[in-house]
């Protein structure tokens, strides 16, 4: 067999996931502290996980409409109005996915033209320019910054566009820098984007884990609604990443182009997780504030933390990662992360997998016990020391 | 809930400095605020969880459920006042259901428990009757886990 000539090179010349990267590496080793992953340590709250088992024990086993069942679709279009005051209507303007990722890639993929532009602010998750460069868009970096608390300013959109531009990517609250936008932030980049034909891709995964301030969808402000996909899921809010399940909002000439994809390449989301999420979303707003809570306290030790050892770190006000910069070791992220795990057992993720202008930081997640995150520290002020470069 | 409280009743152990950035409050105010709960009887202790399994400890823990006859002017709080003074005795609550006294008491040994109870309590005044329950295995205290919490399975290819 050739492989060469079988494989797709644009797949093929794609690199792997950085994060992937370090979990691999750590998951080898002894007595790993990790501070890696992007996903909560809580288990999904038990009445939901109940109503899942239930509907199992009943035997509703089939398939789903391939939008997603209509009740559960009525339920996020109920959510999603009472969380960022948008009214959907759940029979053409909703579609339950296989998690967030999927109605990115298929929002991708329905829009796409050879050659299409796509700005996606950097930091940022690592799927949109993969995505992207598959669906036959170009991907266009938008560089943030700490001076600008990395949220994406409508200067540096204005000037990204171009008569290429399709889709411009919102993740935020961010992953990996916890930065939010708030509504004046907001305003200005939908000043820039009425009137054109960009759509926003929001993703908004991380809405309900915001420290202080509310939320705002750019689908709300006046004239945006039309021109974003709002896309969420149910894995970070109430904990249920295994369960794989996602939604995508947006208008319906857009969502039925999705739909069709969507049936063809995956049927409908998994029936046992949808029957649960419609309970998470009914009942689950206590469990939701509870874990935010939680996430709270451990953002204020961990920043904290943080700026005592001298890794100086920016406020962050959503998700639940902080982005330390390390700049003042001298040494690149990839050395850092490289020689912390090697040295001392610590497992972060290089600032550079979220983009270039990650470099210099690292992301660490707060999605362990403080009693964890407390030993990971000691760990790192170790390190430092070791090295000379703390007290 | 109170967020010190919270933080308390989670790790008892914090410095006011740990809990000050946790809570977002100034150091002075979590003393304050930690001496009006002091003063308010709110927090009335700071106890580390021992699971004493693990220890050389010779000891055995038993719950007894206690029946009494209320009287009129102090209904069940006599019998409770007397029995509380006993340092073998680690908790006494009023219970509903079948029952009136729940009484926590720890000793060396079974025979230790079995004869407190006997010479002890069941002779008091006002108790009618005790049902001893020795306790085998402990799982859970005050929300922690005493046995082996499983893996973190996340991240893991």
């Amino acid at each position: 067999m050739n492989y060469e000539r079988l494989l797709n090179p644009i797949l093929s010349e794609i690199k792997p996931s950085g994060i992937r990267k370090f979990f691999d590496i750590a998951v080898e080793m002894e007595d790993v502290i990790s501070l890696s992953v992007g996903e909560p340590d809580f288990s999904t709250p038990w009445h939901i996980r109940q109503e899942g088992i239930q509907t199992l024990e009943k035997g509703r086993t089939w398939y789903s409409p391939n939008a997603g069942l209509l009740a559960l679709r009525e339920a996020i279009a109920a959510y999603v109005s009472r969380h960022n005051g948008v009214d959907y209507e759940p029979k053409t303007e909703v579609l339950v996915t296989v998690g967030g990722s999927e109605a990115i890639d298929l929002a991708f993929r329905a829009l796409l033209r050879p050659g299409d532009e796509v700005l996606i602010p950097e930091p940022s998750f690592v799927c949109y320019d993969p995505l992207t460069r598959m669906a036959g868009g170009v991907p266009v970096p938008l560089e943030t910054c700490q001076e600008d608390a990395f949220r994406l300013t409508a200067d540096t959109v204005r000037a990204a566009i171009t008569p290429r531009t399709k889709l411009l990517v919102l993740p935020y609250p961010n992953n990996p820098t916890g930065a939010i936008m708030c509504r004046e932030d907001l305003e200005a980049i939908a000043d820039v984007l009425r009137g054109t034909d960009i759509m926003v891709l929001s993703d908004e995964i991380y809405s309900e884990l915001t420290y202080g301030r509310k939320h705002v969808s750019i689908a709300s402000l006046p004239g945006m609604q039309e021109r974003t996909l709002l896309i969420s899921g149910f894995s970070k809010a109430f904990a249920m990443t295994g369960w794989r399940l996602g939604y995508a909002c947006g208008p319906a000439p857009v969502m039925r182009l999705l739909i069709k994809l969507h049936q063809f390449g995956i049927m409908c989301a998994p029936t046992t997780a949808q029957y649960a999420a419609i309970e998470a979303l009914k009942n689950g707003d206590a469990d939701v504030r509870a874990m935010r809570d939680e996430y709270n306290i451990r953002r204020r030790f961990i920043v904290d933390g943080f700026n005592e050892l001298g890794l100086t770190c920016f406020e962050p006000e959503g998700a639940f990662y902080v982005f330390p910069c390390i700049k003042s070791t001298g040494m690149d992220s990839e050395t850092f992360c490289h020689r912390l795990l090697q040295e001392q057992r610590v497992a972060v993720v290089p600032g550079d997998a979220f983009g270039a202008c990650g470099e210099g930081y690292v992301r660490v997640s707060y999605c362990y016990s403080l009693k964890h995150i407390t030993e990971a520290l000691q760990r790192i002020r170790t390190f430092l020391k070791e090295n000379g470069l703390c007290k | 809930m109170d967020t010190l409280l919270h933080l308390l009743d989670t790790n008892a152990r914090l410095s006011t400095k740990q809990m000050a950035i946790m809570a977002d409050m100034t150091e002075q105010q979590v003393e304050a605020h930690l001496a009006k709960l002091e003063k308010d009887g709110v927090v009335r202790g700071y106890k580390a969880l021992i699971d004493w399994d693990r220890t050389d400890r010779e000891y055995v823990t038993a719950i007894i459920d206690l029946q009494i006859a209320p009287t009129k002017d102090r209904g069940f709080d006599g019998v409770a006042e007397l029995i509380m003074q006993f340092d073998e005795v680690e908790s006494v609550s009023l219970m509903s259901g079948g029952y009136d006294l729940s009484v926590t008491i720890t000793g060396r040994s079974f025979r230790d428990v079995a004869m407190f109870v006997a010479k002890r309590l069941s002779p008091l005044d006002g108790v009618l009757s005790t049902a001893t329950h020795f306790v085998l295995k402990k799982y859970k205290e005050r929300g922690v886990l005493f046995t082996d919490g499983e893996k973190d399975e996340r991240g893991q290819l």
